[in-house]
């Protein structure tokens, strides 16, 4: 068995939810090799080359991989695929975008999102915005796979020396291109991987007062997200969004405020070890999974709160 | 340009999902069902293309049971111009149906295929993805904003860091996401009409294609409640609380 698994990067570094995607495929045993893929990936692949269990890095230096465009680099990640068992990526917006298009290439099913490994076969999986868990067996001779992040400890980013090896066969499949990107820039912890976050809902009333809930961050180094309502509404970007079809978070403390709870919200952070519910509506579902819920105004408590936290 | 909008029945949105006692499955039986909120955005956008005259017909394709033709019935009471049903299990997998799509993308030679990007009750995300391989098509995935202009089509893509913008060449996939739109309800005059538009109905054995399952489901259960918690009095007592008991600040 030999396990290849795609490396997450943004600019020029190793993205932390690689080292859960290496932890989730220890799991499954036999030798693991990272793929680098990308224009002047040197920083990512020395840190891949780092991560503790890691016995090959292979990397594919192209200008066609630079944005990983998932219709160049699909075929390169097929051409791969022959010394493979198990081929996986963290469920990011670029493993989910790449993954399937590779899976059918290969013509395999894919298993999606997953956040248990009975063995090497077998797998778990939420479903219906994790209100049931399927439990999965491929018999196919290539298991494509996405892991859920946050289902799986990170694995050691040092005490590896694995062999960096380049790779070839990179080529523009000329379909698509990238333009640009909007990203938003923050000195906080990403949403993904902090251990406390703190999120506003439709409750917040305005993008403005999101201010509030970054005070409280800076000081408890948390990161801010936001429920679907809130983003819909237009008081923060996209990349806020916590949830079904967001971003699934389980920090350490989920402190939800102005956030009623719906099914694809609760979705997205209920695996969160201490839940705290702020919200006005003592009939809110959000209350149902807290841990601690205090029903007040958001709009006093939150002040509050920052001025007790000191 | 033709438009093909494959739309999915899935329970809908507002159903409390129950396991079966015999971990099977969830229990569909007198469950309301509904279009994928997803695919309901693709068919407001494949609507608006048409409307924007980029577009002349808004093809509305569902793969399953009989009852899927209800599905293409509310696509086509949205405005959908005709529908195909092709009959399959209610659990086919996302491979089988992108396979099944592609046959009919070679028969209706469609210009861009809008789909949700994920269906709400398997969450796979895969539909669009696999279709834009099996055809060599580019995808541009996650859509929050779609401009066709000729042979290329610009696309804002929600991704993880904020927002990608790329261009690709038509035909495409694009898999919508829920900023794209918002899309309309049909009115009761256009439910009416619906009825009388065409809906053709096919199998999988008519399309060549084998919809055989690839992976078994060992079972499905529901996850660990989590155990009830409490009702701090104010502020003051939150913050004690996650500091001397939860320990977590």
């Amino acid at each position: 068995m030999s396990i290849l698994i795609l490396c997450d990067h943004e600019n020029g570094q190793l993205s932390p939810v690689t080292l859960n995607a290496v932890s989730a495929a220890s799991q499954i045993g036999g030798e693991m090799h990272l793929l680098v893929a990308g224009d002047q990936t040197g920083n990512v692949a020395k840190a891949a080359a780092s991560i503790a269990g890691i016995a090959k890095v292979l990397v594919a230096d192209d200008k066609a991989l630079e944005n990983g465009l998932a219709e160049n680099l699909a075929p390169l990640m097929q051409s791969l695929s022959v010394s493979y068992s198990h081929m996986m990526a963290a469920a990011t917006t670029t493993g989910k975008n790449v993954m399937p298009r590779l899976a059918a290439l290969l013509d395999v099913m894919q298993i999606s999102d997953i956040i248990k490994i009975e063995d090497a076969n077998t797998f778990q999986r939420p479903i219906y915005a994790g209100n049931a868990l399927s439990t999965v067996s491929s018999s196919e001779a290539i298991k494509v796979i996405t892991v859920r992040g946050t289902a799986f400890e990170a694995a050691a980013a040092e005490g590896g020396n694995a062999a960096i090896e380049p790779v070839a066969g990179a080529s523009d499949a000329g379909l698509s291109a990238y333009v640009k990107s909007e990203l938003s820039s923050s000195e906080r912890p990403e949403l993904t991987s902090a251990s406390i976050v703190i999120s506003g809902g439709r409750g917040m009333q305005d993008g403005a007062n999101f201010a509030m809930l970054e005070q409280i961050a800076d000081k408890l180094g948390a990161a801010v997200g936001a429920s679907r309502a809130a983003v819909d509404a237009g008081f923060v970007p996209n990349d806020y969004q916590v949830g079904q079809t967001g971003k699934v978070v389980a920090p350490d403390l989920y402190v939800a405020v102005g956030i009623s709870g719906a099914i694809q919200h609760l979705a997205g952070m209920k695996d969160s070890k201490v839940i705290v519910a702020i919200n006005k509506d003592d009939e809110a579902p959000i209350f149902q999974v807290a841990d601690y819920g205090l029903v007040a105004d958001l709009f006093d408590a939150v002040p509050a709160l920052e001025k007790e936290l000191g | 340009m033709k438009v093909l909008v494959p739309v999915k029945r899935v329970i809908d949105y507002n159903v409390k999902v129950r396991v079966k006692a015999d971990q099977s499955g969830v229990e569909l039986a007198n469950v309301k069902m509904a279009m994928n909120p997803f695919d309901e955005i693709a068919v407001e956008q494949a609507l608006r293309l048409r409307e924007a005259g980029t577009a002349e017909e808004v093809i509305a394709v569902s793969i399953g049971p009989a009852q899927n033709q209800e599905t293409i019935r509310t696509a086509l009471a949205m405005g959908a111009d005709r529908g195909i049903h092709i009959e399959a299990p209610h659990d086919i997998e996302p491979l089988a149906v992108a396979k099944l799509l592609k046959a009919v993308v070679a028969q209706e030679n469609p210009g861009i295929v809008l789909v949700g990007k994920q269906a709400i009750d398997d969450d796979c995300n895969q539909t669009g993805q696999m279709l834009a391989a099996l055809l060599g098509w580019a995808q541009g995935t996650f859509a929050s904003a779609l401009e066709i202009a000729g042979d290329k089509a610009k696309v804002i893509r929600e991704v993880d860091g904020g927002l990608e913008h790329i261009e690709i060449n038509m035909p495409a996939i694009v898999t919508v996401d829920l900023r794209l739109n918002e899309p309309r309800y049909a009115s009761l005059p256009n439910i009416m009409k619906a009825k009388k538009k065409p809906l053709d109905s096919l199998t999988a054995g008519d399309l060549g294609v084998d919809i055989a399952p690839r992976l078994t489901v060992v079972k499905v259960e529901e996850p660990t409640a989590r155990a009830a918690g409490i009702k701090v009095a104010d502020v003051q007592e939150l913050v004690s609380k996650l500091k001397n008991e939860a320990k977590v600040i």
